[in-house]
């Protein structure tokens, strides 16, 4: 791709490329904009940039993850994804045949998500201007009635739910990024919740306090920033965390602590405890849940801390991270 | 006025006002005043203040200097006292001779330390005839506890944990009268009113008391040690963990179930003749052990006897303490063996001080259970003390020294109030305070989250116990430190300004500041032998050569800066240190076409090598540490002595050095310690201690299968002889006119490590420089907060 390339052709070729990956009748009409009908209710609208590198990582692209990224910020307020926007900035120079691959993993993503991907913008931009592709997406998503998640709501006493294993995305990337060759290869966990999180809603309704995607920062942000919200603190199990024997492995080579590393396809719950056990068994129950487990609790701490309990009933801290995992060890 | 008229000319009566200074609140100053101007029918008063203790006397000059003779040259055991100043008096006095209320509410300055039973109390507490016969709690002016059970100020017992107890009329009597050991002694009791110990069973059944022979509960659980059981003891600051030293299975059985892998264990003994069975006794280190502080002292085990080896795996070394109070004087007193008395905890955890924390943690670990009734108010580990270059250091500050004072050196009296947060590790935190510094008792590790709370619980203690409003707050640089953080958060919402500092620059001045070296001394050199601290080219050091004073520093030399594989886990495994070393020196071709034969290569090549290569390659997760204590790691894998993994902070260091072949130390040609040396960085051009060379000799070493103890004394000489040539280096020569500097002090975690610092010592002082180093706080991330304080302070007062 050339930059400059406000030329017919170009955008001909662009245009082409993404009607024909995420083909819907909004797309097809051509306008700047999309019109579509507003549910009843209450709506939740995200936006998200992707910047990841590598572009093509195991288990997916920064097409399907800038989907399902979007799809899942959507979903963590408990609402039903369906419409998104894309806007890509491409470095000039790059290859049609990767944008070509990577769009049409976006629309195979949204398609199995159920959501339509009605407007777009493309900028090519100068060499050295972007580091070959970035995506950005908004969504829109509608809420059922009368489900209202949010940090308030959670109270001394209540689950801390994981659907899955932790720290796969991180570790993917990382090890494709840095060409780092593991026994085992490890895959991106990256996929589109909504459909988990809808089970969840149904069996555990009000029980459910909120939801959130333990993305950038891993599962040690995601708690904290619950904690921060929510004035609470968090006591989770060494021992309950899911981690996939092979991530654990790299995690221990590279000095990496799994709670600190990205998940993409992965939703942290706060639940109710009397709601705790059907959705534990909801989660379970599903593809996406199927290493789902119950880990901790909300306790009460006036510092909001999230801790990690070791075996015998004390705990170490899990910090928030200003940067990157630097040893405090003198 | 009337009395003065009175006086014979001769023999003129004065009014003097006499200023004690130094240690002399809540140590039984006032009533040691007292009874000596009684006898010599002095009148006036004595009083407490903010400044100390003053006294107010009228008579002849000669008695009054009598007077000042005998407080000065009998002082109260606990007291310590700095200065006396004489000035007259334009008051009016009384005849007879009183202990007047304190000048002010607060009295701040009488928090101290916890000291061990004293020869009075103990000699009650075994006297068949005296009333605290076997009493547990025994104590007086002269001993007993105080920091460990203070709730606030003033300092009485309603803000103590002796609150619940009311004294009996005995007790009353001998706490009001000035004649008694007891005036004023906060914790008195007796069996008749005060706290009772009492043993329990940690597993829910029933005691059977037939198999003891019994006098009371503390008795028994003698017994029950002398039987190969595991006792909880509820100590002074915390919970201990007791059993017969010299049962090998006993103390197998407790290193497994405590979690603690390698760790030593801390013996208490009944007497120092028990003690002389199993290490020879210098004499400062007699002189430490039964030191009020009693605390524990680290020992040569050299004597004819030996305990088992699960004592303190892989080390040679015995930390010994005496019994630190009537409970456990009592509790050993049939007891001709040594008991392992350590903390009570699991691995890596704060000792337990609450009863039901204890049966919940415990339990487990220990049947039995020496309980009592008082609270423990606050958390005080046992001091740690090592005899090192023929003085006593302290490497854990805690228990009969915090929270003593420690007096700033020149030019410091007017330092502003601070609070200094410390470290990470070893955590304390300092308050600096009417030009002198209060070093909080060591806490432990901040990532444990009971640590962290007593940390925070401290900080609040100490403003109340020293009524401390700090103008500034100053911490470490480091951006995850937890105490920096805390200060950071806390601030954001506060008005206090924060300084950040440098952590090897922390640890100088803490070393300046202990030695008293005077604000506007010239700048020294500080040599910082330390794991890990961040640096300000946001690197970690740890390994550094700073011209410092207080106010600021240049790095002038350091140790190669070498990646850490796996960050955390390049501290936790010593064998990443050696192939980081090794492959910043030589490629892996090169390692195998000369070394293929030697074990080390086989083990290193089982290793994931492309993935560490590419890890220091593209730096990912290995960031690069000027670090001495990675260095003694490197050095311990490649030895053996600890490679795969360490089990505590400074295990692989620690063992390295016990290995050490004292023969090859002393007697050695200097020509085969291990050559480092001292070129330039790229780039900083920054000097550095290289360990090229040394590789070098030490893989051939390997290859000729020299024994590992003779190596260990040649790296540990080879490494104080680069220190010393880097050290000649920095100052410049003696020819070149004045040298840059002639003080260097020595400072740094590493620098806990005896031959090692006694090495450099001797060194450096042959070549005439004044080493400073470190005895009164510890050098290593315990004394951090120290330097903190007076390098904010030294800003403050630009
Ligand atoms: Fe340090
Ligand atoms: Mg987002
Ligand atoms: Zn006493
Ligand atoms: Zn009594």
């Amino acid at each position: 791709l050339s930059h400059g390339s406000g030329g017919r052709a170009m955008a001909q070729l662009i245009s082409g490329l993404f009607h024909s990956a995420f083909g819907n009748e909004w797309l097809a009409r051509g306008n700047d904009q999309s019109a579509f009908d507003v549910a009843a209710g209450r709506m939740v609208m995200t936006t998200d940039g992707y910047v990841v590198s590598p572009l093509f990582f195991p288990g997916g692209n920064i097409g399907s993850l800038a989907v399902h990224g979007t799809v899942n910020d959507i979903a963590m307020a408990g609402a039903r994804p369906l419409y998104l926007s894309a806007s890509f900035i491409i470095e000039e120079g790059f290859r049609f045949s990767d944008l070509k691959m990577i769009a049409e993993s976006m629309g195979e993503a949204a398609r199995a998500a159920g959501v339509h991907i009605i407007t777009g913008d493309t900028k090519v931009v100068e060499r050295g201007k972007a580091d070959g592709l970035f995506i950005s997406t908004a969504g829109v998503g509608v809420v059922p009635d009368g489900l209202d998640l949010s940090a308030e709501k959670a109270r001394v006493g209540d689950r801390v739910l994981i659907s899955g294993t932790l720290g796969d995305h991180g570790v993917a990337i990382m090890s494709k990024r840095q060409n780092l060759a593991f026994e085992t290869e490890i895959v991106s966990d990256s996929a589109s919740l909504h459909d988990l999180v809808a089970k969840m809603v149904t069996a555990g309704g009000e029980g459910i306090r909120l939801m959130r995607d333990p993305t950038r920062g891993g599962l040690a942000a995601a708690l904290n920033e619950i904690a921060q919200q929510s004035g609470l603190g968090f006591r989770v199990q060494e021992e309950a965390i899911p981690v996939k024997p092979g991530v654990a492995a790299a995690c221990e080579l590279l000095g990496l602590d799994p709670l600190y590393v990205a998940n993409e396809g992965k939703l942290v719950a706060i639940v109710a405890p009397e709601a705790a056990a059907a959705v534990l068994a909801t989660m379970r129950a599903h593809p996406l849940g199927c290493d789902a487990a119950d880990i901790g609790e909300a306790v009460a701490d006036d510092h909001h801390f999230v801790q990690m309990a070791t075996s015998f009933g004390g705990g170490r801290i899990v910090d928030w991270l200003s940067g990157e995992q630097l040893p405090r060890i003198c | 006025m009337s009395r003065l008229n009175l006086a014979a000319p001769q023999n003129p009566v004065e009014v003097v006002e006499i200023r004690f200074r130094g240690r002399v609140q809540g140590v039984g100053f006032r009533p040691a005043v007292w009874r000596h101007a009684r006898e010599l029918r002095l009148g006036g008063e004595v009083l407490n203040d903010g400044e100390g203790v003053l006294v107010r006397v009228q008579g002849e000059r000669a008695i009054i200097d009598m007077l000042v003779d005998r407080i000065a040259g009998d002082p109260p055991p606990l007291s310590q006292i700095e200065a006396i100043e004489i000035t007259a008096y334009a008051g009016v006095l009384r005849d007879d001779f009183a202990i007047v209320e304190s000048a002010h509410g607060g009295a701040h300055t009488e928090i101290s330390p916890d000291a061990a039973l004293c020869a009075d109390c103990a000699r009650e507490t075994t006297d068949p005839f005296a009333r605290r016969f076997r009493y547990p709690f025994t104590n007086c002016t002269n001993c007993g506890p105080r920091l460990s059970i203070v709730d606030g100020i003033p300092y009485d017992r309603a803000k103590t944990a002796m609150s619940p107890f009311a004294m009996c009329a005995d007790c009353a009597r001998e706490y009001r009268d000035p004649s008694d050991r007891r005036f004023h002694a906060e914790p008195i009791a007796c069996h008749a009113c005060g706290p009772k110990a009492k043993l329990v069973r940690l597993d829910g059944r029933h005691f059977t008391f037939e198999q003891f022979s019994m006098l009371d509960d503390v008795d028994a659980a003698c017994s029950l040690i002398q039987k190969g059981e595991i006792v909880a003891v509820k100590g002074l600051g915390g919970y201990q963990l007791a059993c017969d030293a010299t049962q090998a299975d006993t103390v197998r059985r407790l290193r497994k179930l405590k979690q603690r892998d390698g760790k030593p264990f801390a013996l208490m003994a009944r007497d120092v003749d028990v003690i002389r069975r199993f290490c020879d006794l210098a004499e400062h280190e007699l002189v430490a052990l039964t030191s009020p502080a009693a605390p524990i002292v680290l020992l040569h085990a050299n004597g004819p006897e030996h305990l088992p080896d699960e004592i303190a795996p892989g080390l040679r070394t015995l930390g010994f303490m005496l019994p630190t109070t009537p409970l456990h004087v009592l509790l050993l007193r049939r007891m001709d063996r040594p008991v392992v008395m350590t903390s009570g905890n699991l691995s890596s955890e704060p000792q337990v001080t609450g009863d039901t924390e204890m049966t919940e943690r415990l339990a487990g670990i220990a049947t039995f259970a020496l309980t009592h009734d008082r609270r423990i108010a606050n958390r005080v580990d046992d001091s740690v003390v090592r005899v090192v270059a023929g003085g006593p250091r302290l490497l854990r500050r805690a228990r009969g020294y915090a929270p003593a004072p420690i007096a700033l050196p020149r030019g410091f009296a007017k330092a502003p109030d601070l609070l200094a947060m410390g470290g990470e590790l070893k955590a304390t935190f300092c308050l600096l305070k009417d030009g002198a510094a209060i070093l909080s008792q060591h806490q432990g590790d901040l990532e444990d989250v009971a640590t962290f709370d007593d940390y925070r619980k401290n900080l609040s203690l100490y403003a109340a116990l020293f009524e401390h409003e700090p103008t500034a707050v100053i911490a470490d640089m480091h951006p995850e430190y937890l105490s920096s953080k805390l200060a950071r958060e806390h601030l954001a919402g506060g008005t206090l300004p924060l300084m950040e500092v440098q952590h090897h620059h922390a640890h100088v001045a803490a070393c300046l500041a202990e030695n008293g070296y005077a604000l506007d001394g010239r700048p020294v050199l500080g040599i910082v032998l330390d794991g890990l601290g961040w640096g300000e080219d946001a690197t970690f050091w740890g390994g550094e050569f700073m011209l410092a004073d207080y106010v600021g520093y240049t790095r002038a030399g350091t140790f190669k800066p070498i990646p850490m594989l796996g960050g955390v886990q390049a501290v936790r495994e010593p064998w990443r240190n050696l192939y980081a070393h090794l492959m910043a020196e030589m490629s892996w071709a090169e390692l195998t076409m000369n070394f293929a034969e030697l074990e080390l290569h086989s083990y290193l090549a089982a290793k994931p090598r492309a993935l560490l290569d590419s890890m220091a390659r593209n730096r990912i997760n290995a960031p690069p540490a000027s670090s001495c204590g990675r260095l003694f790691d490197a050095m311990a894998a490649a030895l053996d002595v600890c490679r795969d993994a360490q089990s505590y902070e400074g295990e692989a260091a620690a063992r390295l050095e016990a290995m050490v072949d004292e023969k090859t130390l002393a007697d050695e040609d200097e020509a085969l310690a291990y050559p480092l040396t001292i070129p330039n960085l790229a780039g900083t051009g920054l000097p550095y201690i290289e360990p090229l060379a040394m590789w070098h000799a030490v893989l051939g070493d390997l290859i000729l299968k020299t024994p590992a103890p003779v190596m260990a004394a040649r790296f540990h000489k080879g490494l104080a002889k680069s220190i010393a040539a880097m050290t000649r280096k920095l100052a410049g020569s003696p020819e070149d006119g004045e040298r840059r500097f002639s003080t260097v002090a020595l400072t740094g975690g590493c620098f806990q490590n005896r031959i090692l610092f006694e090495e450099v010592v001797r060194r450096l002082e042959r070549e005439q420089f004044t080493v400073l180093s470190h005895a009164r706080v510890p050098s290593n991330d315990g004394g951090l907060a120290l330097g903190q304080a007076v390098i904010g302070a030294a800003h403050l007062m630009k």
